[in-house]
């Protein structure tokens, strides 16, 4: 196969807001920075995003970044690693500010400083009152902050390869990445990126279930990258279902409709929410929210319970000014998608798959980690992950609304400074040798010569079904173990799975086989790491263990691609703060 | 339902040609054209084209249906008359099937230097905006890039080099309502030269295909606007 | 060079300048053949004698000049603009361009030439 070989300092893989924060803090550098993206930067799913960036700004309120510290922990249900999420929640004002400098348009207070609204978890004083922490353009807070870095990335005169889809890691014997294999989607060449540091910033995989909020493009390309060259994934079994999707689409709709005062109501007209979570109600995290939906569709009290069930979600009593203002996308998606006008009845919600808490496991500064000897933490030489796609662990069990923006923001700018200055003092390529790039290659090679399988649309069919059926907001041990056996089986199917198409110009049957290799990857490892958990904690409900089970099960589990399963500690180490100790989880 | 679709890869085909699929579309469905277009690649895997969030925010998705440029995701297919034929952009150069070049119009984009440019140092916190100010913004920012108005509009056909187009021009408008930017007169007078702006001629097609509601003509107007302001 | 004459060579060179000379000038020509329609209202059969003497008013002589001149720029301003529009092979637009500036030239010469003749 003939191969183009590029040079760089830094590679990142994807133009989301992480990826593009890096190649931001890089672009300053001097280095030799490029961005490989598989769509054009500003289609990425970052755009998506509604609700807003936390940060404990304090322009409403007083507020402290130790709050928003203890609200995440909490949230996390004390999954979260305590170092990571300090440093998240202490840079989150810095970060605010930055990008505000660069243009992005926030929302404004009467008094002219960044507008913040209430979310879901977020509190005052340790959990004594709602906060208003959530940094908001409109409802279109992810299209400001996209379009935003894009801007200044151009500025910058950042190097992007748009619709460049990365294949494979390249490793050496040693363990260190040595760059990615990619192919140009447009002409079907294909080229090794050698580079000194590979940032992996390619964001979810929400698209393992049937409904997703998710873009078609969230297919965990760098978790199956990670997967195949040897590295776990950590905390996969947590999957965020956001309350309030739309049902059979999945079209998202904010959580800041409840945070500007909107609220839920079963079929009797019920507030619900009053009776799960008296103090924040509709307020409280996601995986409460959505656990007592599903509870309130499973009790009759849903509106359409023969069919696609749902409960709606009233706003009309904020007005017209306030949605209008406020919530202007929302109305639009809503009318569109649904038929339904906010400023006049509420809108049909149900609970849908959003954000994967968990993913490639990383330190503070982006850096992959690895077991090595003795199941030890071992840094992986050259590689770092960034955005939804790494578990640094600030979501734990469970992210709170307006968390994952900031975890963007923060620890894409964190990644570009550590790897700057690892670059600087004197990083070298990694050296490789011929067969560590044809192994990069098997896959593609598969694709291009198996002639005989079947088509992957019924394998990806089926595993979106057994995914959506078997791994949803309640998990019980026998239809898991019928899950995993399902998904097993799917896998060695696709393995003979064959490409009818297989031109060179912009293939995309090509592009969605191989990210069916991905898909596949995360969600056997997600039924893994579910079916091995036996608690209840934050996103992973199981209906069989339905407690939280702290004596055995605190602790972050590590899936690898054979499916073999190891643990590693969760960190109670703050820098500048006590521990938070684990407490019972009330909203 | 029948659908008469673009068809064009390079590497086999002499010419582009149209082809037909149908598709089984229920009486009230609410389906999109994007979903269709996804049932039709299912029967067809040689059938490409683009598509990310499939709610209208990310911009992929732009093509000519039935005669306007369009956001395949944002058209119900109840909505318009069978059969049903979809092209890729107008005026834009095919790669393959419906997916087109962006480069021009990305380039176009990136001469209005969409960017805040403020070369005062920033304070420790936020530039302060009062709502008023911010409001300006609004019908400006929201852009998302899709093209739809730029391969629409008759003088970015007559000019597709020297004229920036609807959705660059739109960009610029923003940047020039933004009162943290202070470039303003360097804007403008990046903008004077005959074509750049100057080519406009009202012709109104930006706005009434833009899937996102918004006007890039009374943006354009607000340039000019300024610049009769400026007196330069 | 010479090709970068024939896309650049609007009337000032400047977009701004040629719209407001555009915008202005229809404003002037308006106004003046709301003149002439005034007249020709008033006068329905118009024979020569009528028409010298309303052309040997001084005023009427001195605006017709003004709006023969604001016709000259509007003219070249519109006539540019469709030229570069839609003729985009060198030699033609070239020589499109000088016949249309020889002619609104010769034009404005002869509508001096008739006025003054009443003299």
């Amino acid at each position: 196969m003939k191969l183009t070989n590029y040079s760089f300092d830094a590679v990142i893989v994807g133009a989301g807001g992480s990826g593009m924060y890096a190649s931001l803090q890089l672009a300053h550098s001097g280095l030799k920075v490029a961005v490989l993206s598989k769509v054009y930067p500003t289609r990425s799913h970052t755009v998506s995003a509604q609700g807003g960036i936390a940060a404990a700004l304090g322009n409403v309120h007083e507020d402290d970044w130790r709050w928003h510290m203890f609200d995440t922990v909490k949230g996390s249900d004390y999954l979260g690693d305590q170092d990571s999420i300090e440093y998240m929640c202490k840079n989150a004002p810095t970060a605010m500010y930055e990008l505000e400098h660069m243009g992005m348009p926030f929302s404004r207070l009467e008094n002219g400083k960044i507008y913040q609204r209430a979310f879901g978890g977020q509190t005052l004083n340790y959990g004594q009152g709602v906060a208003q922490r959530t940094c908001a353009v409109a409802d279109r807070t992810g299209h400001a902050l996209l379009h935003t870095l894009f801007q200044n990335n151009i500025k910058a005169k950042t190097h992007f390869f748009n619709e460049w889809y990365a294949i494979d890691l390249v490793k050496n014997a040693a363990g260190d990445v040595a760059g990615v294999i990619a192919i140009c989607i447009a002409t079907g060449e294909m080229a090794f990126f050698n580079s000194k540091v590979t940032i992996l910033a390619t964001g979810g995989a929400g698209r393992i279930f049937e409904t997703s909020t998710n873009a078609l493009i969230n297919t965990g390309d760098g978790l199956g990258m990670a997967l195949r060259a040897g590295m776990p994934l950590q905390d996969i079994e947590m999957w965020q279902f956001h309350p309030t999707g739309l049902p059979g689409m999945g079209i998202l709709i904010t959580e800041a409709v409840r945070g500007e005062g909107g609220y839920l109501i079963n079929k009797d007209g019920e507030r619900f929410m009053e009776r799960y979570a008296p103090h924040a109600k509709d307020l409280a995290s996601r995986d409460v929210v959505s656990r007592s939906i599903a509870l309130e569709l499973r009790a009759g009290k849903g509106f359409n319970p023969g069919g696609m069930d749902y409960v709606k979600l009233k706003l009309d009593h904020l007005g017209a000014d306030v949605i209008n203002s406020r919530l202007p996308g929302i109305r639009e998606l809503a009318i569109t998608f649904a038929h339904s006008d906010p400023l006049v009845v509420p809108i049909p919600v149900t609970p849908t798959c959003h954000y994967m808490m968990g993913g490639i496991p990383t330190n503070m500064h982006g850096q992959v980690i690895t077991l090595g000897e003795q199941d030890k933490d071992r840094i992986v030489e050259g590689l770092y992950a960034i955005g939804e796609c790494a578990c640094v662990s600030v979501h734990g069990a469970n992210r709170l609304g307006s968390n994952s923006l900031l975890d963007l923001v923060v620890f894409g700018r964190a990644a570009g400074l550590h790897a700057e200055k690892a670059i600087k003092s004197g990083l070298p390529l990694h050296p490789i040798r011929e067969s560590d790039i044809e192994h990069a290659l098997t896959r593609v090679e598969r694709w291009n010569t198996n002639k005989n399988g079947e088509d992957i649309k019924t394998i990806h069919d089926e595993m979106q079904k057994v995914m959506q059926s078997d791994f949803g907001v309640f998990r019980i041990e026998e239809s898991m173990i019928e899950g995993l056996k399902k998904l097993k089986a799917l896998r060695e199917r696709l393995k003979d799975a064959r490409l009818k198409d297989t031109s060179q110009i912009f293939n995309t049957a090509r592009i969605q086989a191989l990210e069916l290799d991905n898909l596949m990857e995360v969600a056997c490892a997600t039924a893994m790491a579910a079916l091995t958990r036996k608690e209840s904690r934050g996103a992973h409900s199981r209906e069989d263990y339905p407690k939280r089970d702290d004596l055995n099960w605190l602790k972050h589990l590590v899936v690898f691609s054979d499916l073999s399963v190891n643990y590693r500690p969760v960190n109670m180490r703050p820098d500048s703060v006590d521990p938070l100790k684990p407490m019972e989880r009330v909203y | 339902m029948r659908f008469s679709i673009y068809r064009y890869n390079p590497e086999t085909d002499a010419k582009p040609y149209m082809k037909d699929y149908e598709v089984d579309v229920p009486h009230d469905s609410d389906m999109m054209v994007l979903q269709a277009l996804m049932l039709i690649k299912d029967q067809d895997e040689t059938l490409s084209f683009r598509a990310s969030c499939r709610e209208g925010v990310c911009g992929s998705d732009g093509m000519n249906i039935n005669g306007l440029n369009r956001l395949a995701c944002l058209t119900p297919v109840s909505s318009l008359k069978a059969p049903i034929t979809i092209r890729p952009l107008v005026n834009m150069t095919v790669i393959r099937d419906l997916v087109v070049d962006f480069t021009l119009f990305f380039q176009q984009y990136e001469k209005v230097q969409p960017y805040l440019q403020n070369h005062a140092e920033p304070p420790a916190t936020e530039r302060l905006q009062s709502p008023e100010e911010r409001a300006a913004l609004d019908g400006l920012y929201e852009c998302i890039l899709c093209a739809c108005c730029t391969s629409f509009c008759p003088s970015s056909w007559w000019n597709p080099e020297k004229f920036i187009g609807p959705a660059g021009l739109l960009w610029a408008a923003r940047f020039l309502a933004d009162t943290r930017d202070t470039a303003t007169e360097e804007r403008l007078a990046n903008l004077q030269d005959p074509f750049s702006v100057y080519r406009c001629r009202t012709i109104m097609n930006c706005t009434v295909v833009c899937p996102k509601n918004l006007n890039p003509a009374a943006a354009i107007a607000g340039i000019r606007h300024k610049m009769v302001e400026k007196g330069s | 060079m010479v090709n970068k004459l024939t896309t650049d060579m609007s009337l000032t060179g400047n977009g701004l300048r040629d719209w407001i000379v555009q915008r202005f000038s229809a404003v002037i020509l308006g106004v003046y053949f709301f003149v002439l329609f005034g007249f020709f209202v008033f006068h329905p059969h118009p024979d020569y004698l009528i028409l010298s003497e309303f052309f040997s008013v001084t005023w009427v002589r001195v605006f017709s000049l003004i709006a023969l001149l604001s016709l000259f720029l509007h003219a070249w301003v519109g006539v540019w603009t469709v030229i570069t529009d839609y003729v985009k092979p060198f030699p033609l637009r070239f020589l499109l361009e000088a016949f249309t500036i020889l002619l609104l030239i010769i034009y404005f010469f002869w509508g001096i030439e008739i006025l003054w003749r009443f003299v």
